[in-house]
C-alpha cells in the first residue's frame, strides 16, 4: 500500500515526519487552498470508473485521490490527535462523546444478549472505550464486544496501544497479566478473547464484516471525511442486523447565525494556527475545518441516513452545543 | 417602505457570512490578514523560545514579522545591484539536489565551495530543504525570504560561526545589521535570554561588535550569486565583500578563559 501510495503521490516516506517538511509536500503541492469555490461536488457518472471528482476541504480532486490524501492528514494527526482535538473543542469533544454513549445506552439488557457493536473510523478508540465502561459499569455486562475499524492504520495503532492499558486488552497480554492479579479481578477479564479488537477496513465496503450481524453501529467524527457517504450508509445498513441501531456524531451547521460568525472566525483563525504550533502540521488542520464546512447540514444528512434504508423519530437528528455538533441516530428497519 | 427590522443589512451579513480569504498569490501562499499574523507571530515566538529545535517556528515567525517595507527594502536592495536583479530575474533554489556536496569537497583549499563543504561536514549538516515560505503575500518578496533562508548557510562558512546557539545568534545580529529582516533582530535580541552569563559576556564583548561593524559596512550579502562564486578563494570573497572573519567560537569556548 505503502508504494502504491509513494508511486501516485510522489511522497517516499509514509511515516509522518513531525519537525521535517518532507512528508508535507505531498499536502503543500497539492496546495489545499482556502479560497471558497463554492461548488459542490461534481457526481461521479453513473456505471463504472471513479471519473467524478469530489470534494477535499475546500478543493476538488479525483475521487481515487481523496481516500489517500484523507489517509496522509490522519496519519500525521494520529500521535498528536487527543491533544489537537482538545485545543481545537477547548475540551468540550469529551462531554460530546460521553453524552453520546450515554443517549446510546449500550450494554446487555436482563434476559438480553450481549451486544456486537461496530466502531467504524474509530482508530484511537474514544468511543469504543467509553462504550465498554458503559456496558461494564452501567449494565455490569463483560461480554459485549466492540470493533473498531478504521481506513488508516496508523489511527488504530495508536487505539491499540491505549486499549492495552485498559481491561479490554488482547486476549494474549490478558493472559500474561492474569498471572499477576487478584482472583476477584478476573471475572473483569474475557479469558476467551479480547473484548476489543481492531480491523483496516474501508467503511465504503466493510469487507469483513458479515451481513446483519451488528447490533450497533457507531461512527464518531469520521463519516465527513469518506469519499463516498451514501455507500457507508448502505454498507452500515447491510451488517446492522434488523432493529440495529446507526449513530452518528458529527460537525455539522451552526443553527444561530451570529454564533456562526464567530465560530467560523475561530475556526479559520484558531485551528490552523494551533496545528501548526503543536503539530507542525497547518495543512492537515485547514483540511479538517473546510471537511465541516463542506459537510451537509442536519437536515440533508438525515434524509440521506433515511435514504439509506434506517427509520428515525423526529427529527432525526440533537444538535449539541449548538449545532457544532450532531447526533443522528437511525435504527434499520 | 422601511425594510423590516429583521431583513437589516447587518443581519443579513451575518446570515450569510461564510468565511472568505484573498486568492493566494504563489504555490504554497498561505493569505493572512493582520491580526492572523500577529497571533502567529506571537504564537510561534513563544513556542520557538521555549523549543529552539523546532525550525519550522522560527521560519513561521520569520515570515510572519517580515514587515513589508523592510522586505520591499531588501527587494530593492537586490534590484540596484546587477548580479541581485539577475537573482531575482532567475529565482536560483539551494537546495540537496541543486547543489552537489561530493564535488564541493573536491575543490582546491580556500575555495567558497570547499570552505562550505568543510564546514558543513565539521557541524554535521547538510543543505536539506529549507521550509518553502507561505506567510508573505507578494510573490517577489517570497522568494527573497526563501534566498535569504537557503543562503544561510553560506554566510555561517563565510564568517566560519558554528552552528551552536551562539554562533547562531551572532550571525543573527550580523544578518540584521546586513539585511535588517525583523526576524534577525528578534532573534539576536531575545535568544540570548537563554543563554549563561559568560556567554552573554562574549557575545557582548566581542561578537556582537564584529556583527554589528560587519555587517553594517559590508556589501548586501543578499546580493552574491554564491553558485558562481563557489570556485572563487574565500578570503578574496569576504574582503570585496568587506567582512572580515571573527575569531574562532569554538576554539574561544573550549578555551575557558576567565575574561573571556
Amino acid at each position: 500500500m505503502a508504494s502504491r501510495i509513494s508511486r501516485i503521490t510522489g511522497v517516499r516516506s509514509m511515516r509522518p515526519m513531525l519537525y521535517s517538511l518532507n512528508a508535507k509536500r505531498s499536502l503543500s503541492s497539492t496546495a489545499v487552498k482556502l479560497a471558497n469555490t463554492g461548488a459542490d461536488a461534481k457526481p461521479a457518472p453513473n456505471g463504472n470508473g471513479n471519473k467524478g471528482t469530489t470534494h477535499f476541504g475546500f478543493k476538488d480532486v479525483p475521487e481515487e485521490e481523496k481516500e489517500i490524501l484523507v489517509g496522509e492528514v490522519f496519519s500525521s494527526v494520529a500521535k498528536s490527535y487527543d491533544i489537537m482535538n482538545d485545543v481545537m473543542s477547548l475540551g468540550i469533544h469529551r462531554l460530546w462523546k460521553d453524552h453520546f454513549v450515554s443517549k446510546l445506552d449500550p450494554g446487555r439488557r436482563p434476559g438480553g444478549e450481549p451486544l456486537s457493536i461496530l466502531d467504524v473510523a474509530g482508530g484511537t478508540g474514544d468511543i469504543a472505550f467509553r462504550m465498554l465502561d458503559w456496558a461494564s459499569d452501567v449494565h455490569n455486562d463483560h461480554q459485549t464486544k466492540v470493533l473498531v475499524t478504521d481506513i488508516n492504520p496508523d489511527m488504530l495503532g495508536e487505539g491499540k496501544k491505549r486499549s492495552l492499558s485498559t481491561k479490554y486488552a488482547d486476549g494474549m497480554c490478558t493472559e500474561l497479566r492474569l498471572q499477576r492479579i487478584r482472583y476477584d479481578e478476573l471475572t473483569y477479564h474475557n479469558i476467551e478473547g479480547s473484548r476489543i479488537s481492531f480491523l483496516v477496513q474501508n467503511a465504503e465496503f466493510l469487507d469483513s464484516v458479515p451481513d446483519n450481524s451488528q447490533d450497533l453501529y457507531t461512527v464518531a467524527f469520521g463519516i465527513r471525511n469518506f469519499t463516498n457517504i451514501p455507500a457507508a450508509l448502505k454498507s452500515a445498513h447491510r451488517v446492522l442486523k434488523p432493529g440495529g441501531v446507526f449513530a452518528c456524531l458529527e460537525f455539522s451547521k451552526v443553527n444561530f447565525s451570529l454564533f456562526d460568525m464567530v465560530y467560523q472566525q475561530y475556526s479559520f483563525n484558531v485551528i490552523p494556527l494551533m496545528g501548526q504550533l503543536i503539530a507542525a502540521d497547518r495543512d492537515s488542520y485547514q483540511y479538517l475545518i473546510e471537511s465541516i464546512q463542506r459537510f451537509p447540514d442536519q437536515e440533508t444528512f438525515a434524509q440521506m441516513i433515511r435514504d439509506a434504508g434506517f427509520e428515525t423519530s423526529g427529527p432525526g437528528y440533537e444538535n449539541l452545543t449548538m449545532g457544532i455538533a450532531a447526533i443522528h441516530i437511525g435504527v434499520k428497519a | 417602505m422601511r425594510p423590516l427590522l429583521n431583513n437589516t443589512r447587518a443581519i443579513r451579513h451575518i446570515r450569510s457570512y461564510t468565511y472568505k480569504t484573498e486568492p493566494s498569490k504563489y504555490p504554497g501562499h498561505v493569505p493572512t490578514n493582520c491580526l492572523q499574523k500577529l497571533f502567529l507571530a506571537a504564537g510561534s515566538g513563544i513556542y520557538s523560545f521555549f523549543n529552539p529545535r523546532r525550525g519550522d517556528l522560527i521560519a513561521t515567525l520569520g515570515e510572519a514579522t517580515a514587515l513589508p517595507p523592510l522586505m520591499y527594502r531588501l527587494r530593492d536592495v537586490m534590484l540596484s545591484d546587477p548580479t541581485g536583479r539577475r537573482i531575482l530575474r532567475e529565482r536560483p533554489r539551494i537546495t540537496s539536489k541543486t547543489l552537489d556536496i561530493a564535488a564541493l569537497r573536491k575543490y582546491p583549499a580556500n575555495t567558497v565551495g570547499k570552505v562550505y563543504s568543510e564546514w558543513l561536514d565539521l557541524e554535521g549538516v547538510s543543505p536539506d530543504t529549507r521550509a518553502p515560505v507561505r506567510y508573505i503575500d507578494d510573490a517577489e518578496c517570497a522568494y527573497v525570504m526563501q534566498r535569504y533562508r537557503e543562503c544561510h548557510d553560506f554566510y555561517h562558512a563565510i564568517t566560519g560561526l558554528p552552528i551552536i546557539i551562539e554562533g547562531e545568534i551572532a550571525l543573527k545580529m550580523f544578518e540584521f545589521a546586513n539585511t535588517l529582516i525583523p526576524m534577525t533582530g528578534i532573534g539576536a535580541v531575545l535568544a540570548p535570554l537563554r543563554l549563561k552569563p559568560k556567554q552573554r559576556e562574549r557575545l557582548r564583548t566581542i561578537y556582537f561588535p564584529w556583527a554589528i561593524k560587519n555587517g553594517a559596512t559590508a556589501k548586501p550579502l543578499i546580493n552574491v550569486y554564491w553558485e558562481e562564486v563557489l570556485d572563487r578563494d574565500v578570503q578574496e570573497l569576504r574582503d570585496e565583500l568587506g567582512i572580515e572573519k571573527p575569531p574562532d567560537l569554538r576554539q574561544l569556548r573550549k578555551l575557558k578563559i576567565s575574561h573571556l
